[in-house]
């Protein structure tokens, strides 16, 4: 027999098995994701979720977020684009999966941040500065009070704030709807309750169109 | 001198290389296997799982290079890496099922060696699908050089 043969025909069934395998398992996690989603659809926003953009938009991003997560970082500029080629018509609501280690911490210092309406000033600043404070092998989130000089907080009153049961409560909350919505991964990103399946700028850039032309 | 002609059969040569081939597919699809449950499944490999697969990967290349020409010598280079990936197989497979303490075992936080992430049919787990490569790899082996060393003892 021609052994120069056997061998790549062998390894080409190889790789179209394989090829098949990965399109049928995606296929069927898309599905369950799907279906996961639209079952635990009630836990995608919660009453005191940071929402930023008009409050009567009929499209939502939600995006589930770390903020020592590098393409949370890379991706929130690509959010506020599309919000602005599309003004007034998608808002964003912000949910918290302090995935990383640390992260914890300045989520709770956002949320006192929040209490001196200065939220995104600070998220922004944090996402600025976050190769000073989120590297992975040594997280120094302490770090960050140094580094949020621009943003006019106070900085007293924050370090208070942070302490609220409140917010621990919130970051719990989040965490149980991320588990609860298959999120184990940031960004999650859910557009009107549909999950981003695909990763990717693209991807969600398609969705939100669809949203839109949908709704609008 | 051997006036004998020494029957060169193409039959044989052909079987010896059948062997080396289908422990290349073995191999193969061991390594295209544990890609899957890693890259598209997306469970994390443990310690024990990159020992296995540092042994099992190579052969996928070193096989293949033995088979064109064929070297008989080919067992001499694979046969090692099988027999030391089958030990951390065993190794795996015992910690798995409980035999040995889970407290012996070298783990970091991400992914435990004992924990058992996916069970196909209820009781086929990933261990057992690697000791079975590693085992049918060296009996596969360990045949082609039997065969190969008949050939050159009728040789002298």
């Amino acid at each position: 027999m021609k052994k120069q043969i056997q061998v790549p025909i062998a390894a080409a069934l190889l790789l179209v098995a394989f090829a098949i395998a990965v399109v049928i398992y995606n296929e069927q996690q898309a599905n369950k994701l799907s279906e996961t989603t639209s079952k635990n659809a009630s836990l995608l926003v919660r009453d005191y979720s940071p929402t930023m953009g008009n409050e009567d938009a009929k499209v939502t991003i939600v995006e589930f977020f770390d903020p020592a997560c590098e393409t949370c970082k890379a991706f929130y500029p690509f959010v506020k684009r599309l919000m602005a080629s599309n003004p007034g018509r998608i808002k964003l609501v912000l949910r918290y999966a302090p995935f990383h280690q640390g992260s914890d911490y300045v989520v709770k210092l956002l949320e006192a941040a929040r209490l001196q309406n200065k939220f995104w000033e600070t998220l922004e600043a944090t996402y600025e500065s976050q190769p000073s404070w989120a590297a992975h092998h040594n997280p120094q989130p302490e770090r960050l009070w140094m580094l949020l000089g621009g943003v006019g907080l106070d900085l007293k009153k924050a370090k208070e704030d942070m302490q609220s049961p409140t917010i621990v409560q919130r970051i719990q909350q989040d965490l149980a709807d991320a588990q609860q919505l298959a999120v184990t991964k940031t960004p999650g990103f859910f557009v009107n309750g549909k999950p981003l399946i695909q990763f990717g700028y693209e991807p969600l850039q398609q969705l939100v169109d669809t949203e839109v032309r949908n709704h609008y | 001198m051997n006036k004998i002609p020494i029957k060169q059969s193409p039959e044989n040569a052909q079987t010896g290389w059948n062997l080396v081939f289908v422990c290349w597919i073995l191999a193969a699809v061991a390594t295209l296997g544990s890609l899957f449950f890693s890259e598209v499944m997306g469970l994390k490999p443990c310690v024990l799982c990159w020992y296995q697969r540092i042994f099992m990967y190579p052969l996928v290349v070193i096989l293949l290079v033995g088979m064109f020409p064929l070297d008989k010598g080919v067992v001499r280079y694979a046969l090692p890496l099988a027999v030391i990936g089958w030990l951390f197989a065993v190794y795996h497979y015992l910690l798995y099922s409980g035999y040995i303490p889970e407290s012996l075992q070298p783990c970091d936080q991400d992914a435990s060696c004992a924990k058992i992430d996916l069970e196909l049919f209820g009781f086929i787990t990933i261990p057992m699908l690697s000791i079975l490569s590693y085992t049918a790899i060296i009996a596969l082996l360990v045949m082609f050089r039997n065969r190969t060393n008949q050939k050159q003892l009728k040789l002298k």
